[in-house]
């Protein structure tokens, strides 16, 4: 199912000072395409799990319109609009089983939708068979993993063949080797379903590696919609630039002068059409070739090795944040040493922003 | 471990004393008192040992009076206190303004008094040479003639017995069950909204199993302070509970010691440690009941 949001709003009052609001979300347009995996990804207090909560009926917007395909949902109730919502804490009940937590949305169908005890069990069997929980059908949750929890609180989103699967930071309470393993598994279960799924995350990589899409949000505004790959390589503004990545790129305060582009006094990057302006230059780590005649000098602070490749960092006096930090594949590296360090840029891996919008200057 | 145990031993000596001194002592010696027979406090004598004490207190018509009064007040107040604070914890906390103000107004009588309750309720419930008594008035608007709650027939005095029971007890079981249900993790109730659950079904099948051991922990206690009931009952009928026929088995033990019928502490004795039995039969079967239906997270 496809899913719009158009113009979509949420204010709320500020809890601390009277008659003020907080924009969670402001004027969201998007769509998402069906049978997709979506990344709503953002720092902490970006509005993601709003935007979550909006989309399953939890919290309603101030103003705007939601669509699944062409249905208007906006004032629908969440158990009228066809959500599956997996919690961040799973949010299972701890004193029922399993089962009968999976057939717990089935329990509360109405009507001709009512289903005997066998069909729940049959349907719960199948949902349980796609997660791969069927042995510990009759357990209690405290009984079991975190990553079995999770795969039960994805079973009990799914029994109803929901239209959209939301999923607020599914990955986020556990540990690193059941993260890396939970999220492929995320990937079948989606594949498998067609289910149009929404997650959301603070965990760039997490969101790098699965999604088909991903929305890069940032303080309720929405920053970049693409796939995984191109808001690396092409970021919108030098906020995705500088969220997405590690290390972090390189941000240097630069200009434009006569078709060049200077870090300090020295010209590192041909530009033309582009009129005399300060402008923000940005790096990937690993568009640096290190060379001894390079353009950009840098003050060598250290070299660290980690088998593969070799992490030079250094500094210069435009740099923004604490070092630059490059990325040299080991067998290019040289032993680097000395008070100062020289590098070229590979023209791919630098971006421009304009100096107050920071909005991506297109070459 | 091993080697340091009598240090265990020597801090908990100081609790063990007074328990032994003030607990377990008395105790061994109610025991002893309830054997002995016409057991006189002066002489510290007694005729004979024997279980005479309980036959006597078993048909003393007073005792079998007591007893009814007791349970029928038990079996009345517990569940409809239980219940009724429930709802009104429900009602708390779905509401957002002024709930801390209805929080303080439900929690007062808990802090007042019970003879100043008692006072008003005297008020509400007695008819004197002047006034038949505030809901005497309000009974006389709908056309039923005037009921004497406090000295009149039996089913008005278990009537407002039991009122003021249920209003003085519940206080305590609103503060416990709000807080209850408001360590109640709220996304159960959001996934339950996902879900599609109706409001009934998520009290039945989600607040009430996740609140269950306070529930259960409110209803042991409830039966256990029901089965103790006697300051009550003074302050709404007098000292005279017998006159009154409103006696409760505590007020027996109590009349048998210290009251103008006094001076016989075998009769208490035994009359005590009957109820002891009863308490301790009703919570044992609460105890098994509960273990299939209390869930504890």
């Amino acid at each position: 199912m496809k899913v719009v949001l158009e113009n979509l709003t949420k204010q709320y009052q500020s809890r601390n000072i009277k008659g003020q609001t907080v924009t969670a979300v402001n004027n969201f347009n998007f769509e998402i395409p069906d049978g997709q995996l979506i990344g709503l990804l953002g720092p902490s207090g970006c509005g993601k799990s709003t935007t979550l909560n909006l989309i399953s009926g939890l919290e309603t917007p101030t103003s705007g319109r939601i669509f699944f395909g062409d249905r208007d949902v906006t004032s629908l109730p969440p158990e009228e609009r066809g959500v599956g919502l997996v919690f961040q804490n799973y949010a299972l009940y701890p004193h029922l089983t399993v089962e009968e937590n999976i057939i717990f949305p089935l329990q509360n169908l109405k009507g001709a939708q009512k289903m005997t005890k066998e069909a729940m069990h049959a349907k719960a069997m199948e949902v349980a068979h796609l997660v791969q929980i069927e042995p510990y059908m009759h357990r209690k949750p405290r009984e079991m993993s975190g990553g079995q929890q999770q795969r039960v609180a994805i079973a009990r989103a799914l029994v109803k063949i929901p239209q959209v699967l939301l999923l607020d930071e599914p990955l986020s309470n556990l540990d690193a080797r059941l993260r890396l393993q939970t999220r492929e598994e995320l990937r079948r279960i989606q594949r498998e379903t067609g289910v149009t799924t929404i997650f959301v995350t603070h965990d760039q990589e997490e969101a790098m590696s699965i999604s088909d899409l991903i929305v890069v949000m940032k303080a309720g505004e929405l920053q970049q919609i693409d796939k995984p790959q191109n808001t690396y390589d092409d970021p919108a503004n030098l906020f995705v630039a500088q969220f997405l990545g590690t290390p972090q790129i390189n941000t240097f305060e630069a200009r434009i002068q006569d078709g060049r582009v200077f870090i300090g006094d020295e010209a590192v990057l041909e530009v033309s059409g582009q009129k005399d302006r300060p402008v923000w230059a940005t790096v990937r780590p690993e568009g640096f070739i290190h060379t001894e005649n390079g353009a950009l000098t840098c003050r060598l602070d250290r070299v660290e090795v980690m088998g593969r490749d070799v992490s030079v960092v250094s500094t210069h006096p435009a740099m923004t944040g604490r070092n630059i930090r490059t990325i040299i594949a080991a067998e290019e590296a040289p032993d680097i040493t000395g008070e100062t360090v020289r590098f070229n840029l590979k023209p791919g891996k630098v971006f421009l922003f304009e100096k107050d919008s920071e909005e991506r200057i297109r070459l | 471990m091993k080697k340091n145990n009598w240090k265990a031993w020597l801090y908990l000596l100081p609790a063990m004393v007074f328990l032994g001194v003030f607990m377990v002592y008395p105790l061994i010696d109610v025991c002893i008192y309830s054997l002995e027979e016409s057991y006189n406090f002066a002489s510290q004598s007694y005729t004979g040992v024997g279980l005479y004490n309980f036959r006597y207190v078993l048909s003393d018509p007073y005792f079998v009076r007591a007893l009814q009064n007791t349970f029928l007040i038990v079996a009345i107040t517990v569940p409809l206190s239980t219940g009724l604070s429930l709802l009104i914890a429900l009602g708390l906390s779905s509401i957002k303004p002024l709930r801390n103000a209805y929080q303080t107004i439900y929690f007062l009588p808990y802090v007042t008094n019970t003879l100043a309750v008692g006072l008003v309720f005297m008020i509400l419930f007695k008819r004197t040479a002047y006034t038949d008594g505030l809901i005497n008035l309000l009974i006389a608007k709908f056309g039923a003639g005037p009921v004497d709650f406090i000295e009149g027939p039996y089913w008005a005095k278990m009537f407002v017995m039991c009122f003021y029971t249920i209003w003085v007890v519940m206080p305590f079981k609103i503060l416990i069950l709000t807080s209850a249900l408001a360590s109640v993790n709220p996304d159960y109730y959001k996934a339950a909204r996902v879900d599609g659950a109706t409001s009934s079904r998520i009290f039945w099948k989600i607040t009430l199993p996740m609140i269950s051991p306070t529930v259960f922990y409110l209803i042991i206690t409830g039966f256990i302070g029901a089965f103790k009931a006697y300051s009550d009952e003074v302050a709404i009928f007098g000292t005279n509970l017998n006159a009154a026929g409103m006696n409760t088995i505590v007020g027996y033990v109590y009349d048998m010691l210290y009251g103008d019928s006094g001076g016989y502490p075998s009769y208490a004795a035994a009359a005590a440690l009957i109820l002891f039995a009863i308490v301790f039969t009703i919570t044992y079967i609460n105890l098994t009941f509960s273990k299939n239906k209390v869930q504890y997270m």
